[in-house]
């Protein structure tokens, strides 16, 4: 499958004056936010900052109030856009996972490059397998998700998303769920993710992952966006009493 | 009085009325009048081989017929009323609530008489085939709930993540939320099978070919030659061969579904 070829000097990600309200509750107050190619972006702030939503209005898991955004140029708020063909280029890893339960492992890859991509079945296994090879799971393309750890089905997670050979990848607090000594292997396979150049959006409470990994750590508070910047900058010399206040929690 | 002392006191009247009632029933029962008419070995001995290889087999069928039907109709209805356009929410939601709401023995009753009658119908298998269609039909309704209500129990987080690789809602629906929803529903879908097992005894007022007799009929057509009671018994004893596995299945289902998630 061809995809169309980009241009290197567009965003990944652009969103302009982005709102969004679940009822009379505004979450998003007009973010202006972006993501250049290859860029690690992480995003920090409370809970209830409406960084999360951010991160799911940008596949259209939410459906933004107002405000554009575009993903590699195409405006995917027009509801003349294919969606499900945007999508398979933008992977999404959950906090819980979500991953199918009547499926194995390689069931898990292999649905979706098979109904949405129409590849055939070889060739689905074949990229299922080098993929589950990267995340370090190449002995359990057989079991099925409820007998792994957390910390396994989310780099099962991450090797289906990863199976649609996406632009992009957006986390989703990826390793809020899991126990502590099962954080270190996803954040691994991350990082390895950013050191190979994939375009990343990351909403964390990993303090220590967003200081050495992001490229630019952004901060949330109250649905707008704070302040941003190199992450030393952000994270060590933070400008704003907000963002002063949220650091000295966790860190 | 001290609290342990009470406690057994008070179960040891209970043990008292209940050997109290056992005894008064052993004493004031007709045992003869039990067994010549409900008991008559002669009587059970004549059911059989047609009991089973009429009756009972008609039964299944009619069970199995009723049920594929009904598990389709049902699906359709719940996908209906789980549909974006609102007509067909309306249609699905007037069906389940008509024949939920209306005994089958009327609906059986109105398929198998009034209904060919008015539009000059000739239903397959005669008035007994109209009957079962009218099974279907009730059937399709509770099954259409017990569906929709399984769909709906997938977790949202299913639905997002497939819709985030890119598959379209339909095919979402088949490959991710169905199959995880039947599981779901497996125990009560086991249910209404028990039930209708028991419903199609209903048939009986559609009226049939001796060919096309069930249970229930068989054993009232068996009370009305021999004029006696064992023929009901013999069905009874029938009935529960059938049902009673399929009750011990749900429960397990049950106890599955309950370890799984």
């Amino acid at each position: 499958m061809t995809e169309p070829s980009l241009s290197q000097d567009r965003p990944a990600i652009e969103v302009k004056e982005l709102c969004k309200n679940f009822g009379d509750n505004e979450v998003l107050k007009g973010i202006d936010f972006h993501v250049n190619q290859g860029e690690v972006v992480c995003v920090i702030g409370p809970s209830g900052s409406g960084k999360s939503t951010l991160l799911r209005c940008v596949n259209r898991l939410e459906e933004p109030t107002s405000g554009t955004i575009l993903v590699e140029g195409v405006d995917i708020t027009d509801p003349e856009t294919d969606l499900d063909k945007i999508r398979t280029r933008i992977g999404m890893v959950f906090q819980q996972f979500n991953l199918f339960p009547h499926l194995n492992v390689l069931g898990n890859l292999t649905l979706a490059q098979r109904r949405a991509k129409r590849r055939g079945k070889a060739e689905a296994m074949e990229v299922a397998r080098q993929n589950l090879e990267k995340v370090g799971l190449a002995n359990r393309e057989n079991a099925y998700p409820a007998q792994l750890s957390g910390g396994q089905q989310q780099r099962v997670a991450i090797a289906r998303a990863l199976s649609m050979n996406p632009d992009m990848m957006l986390f989703d607090e990826p390793t809020s769920a899991l126990d502590p000594e099962l954080v270190g292997d996803v954040l691994g396979v991350m990082r390895q993710l950013a050191d190979e150049g994939m375009t990343m959006m990351v909403v964390t409470h990993e303090m220590g992952f967003a200081r050495e990994v992001g490229d630019r750590v952004v901060f949330m508070d109250g649905g707008v966006v704070v302040e941003q910047g190199k992450p030393e900058d952000v994270l060590g010399n933070p400008q704003h009493e907000r963002t002063k206040a949220f650091l000295s929690k966790v860190l | 009085m001290k609290p342990s002392t009470r406690r057994r006191l008070f179960r040891g009247v209970l043990y008292a009325i209940f050997i109290a009632a056992v005894a008064a029933v052993i004493l004031v029962a007709d045992w003869e009048a039990i067994r010549t008419s409900f008991l008559n070995p002669e009587v059970f001995g004549e059911q059989f081989p047609a009991i089973i290889t009429t009756a009972a087999k008609n039964t299944i069928i009619y069970t199995v017929i009723a049920f594929i039907g009904g598990l389709l109709l049902g699906l359709a209805l719940a996908l209906m009323k789980l549909s974006p356009v609102a007509p067909y929410r309306w249609v699905a939601t007037a069906y389940i609530e008509l024949f939920r709401g209306l005994p089958a023995l009327l609906v059986i009753f109105a398929f198998a008489f009034a209904v060919p009658i008015a539009f000059q119908w000739r239903p397959p298998g005669g008035t007994a085939g109209a009957g079962l269609i009218a099974l279907i039909i009730v059937s399709a309704a509770y099954m259409a709930e017990t569906i929709r209500a399984g769909i709906e129990a997938v977790p949202g987080g299913q639905l997002e993540a497939a819709r985030s690789l890119g598959m379209n809602p339909s095919w979402t629906m088949v490959s991710v939320v169905l199959p995880q929803a039947i599981r779901i529903v497996t125990p009560p879908l086991t249910n209404e099978l028990v039930i209708l097992i028991k419903d199609t005894s209903l048939l009986f007022i559609a009226g049939m070919a001796l060919n096309q007799r069930e249970l229930t009929t068989f054993a009232r057509d068996g009370v009305s030659q021999y004029a006696n009671a064992t023929p009901l018994v013999a069905a009874a004893l029938m009935y529960l061969i059938i049902t009673l596995p399929l009750t011990q299945l749900v429960a397990r289902l049950e106890k599955r579904n309950k370890r799984g998630r």
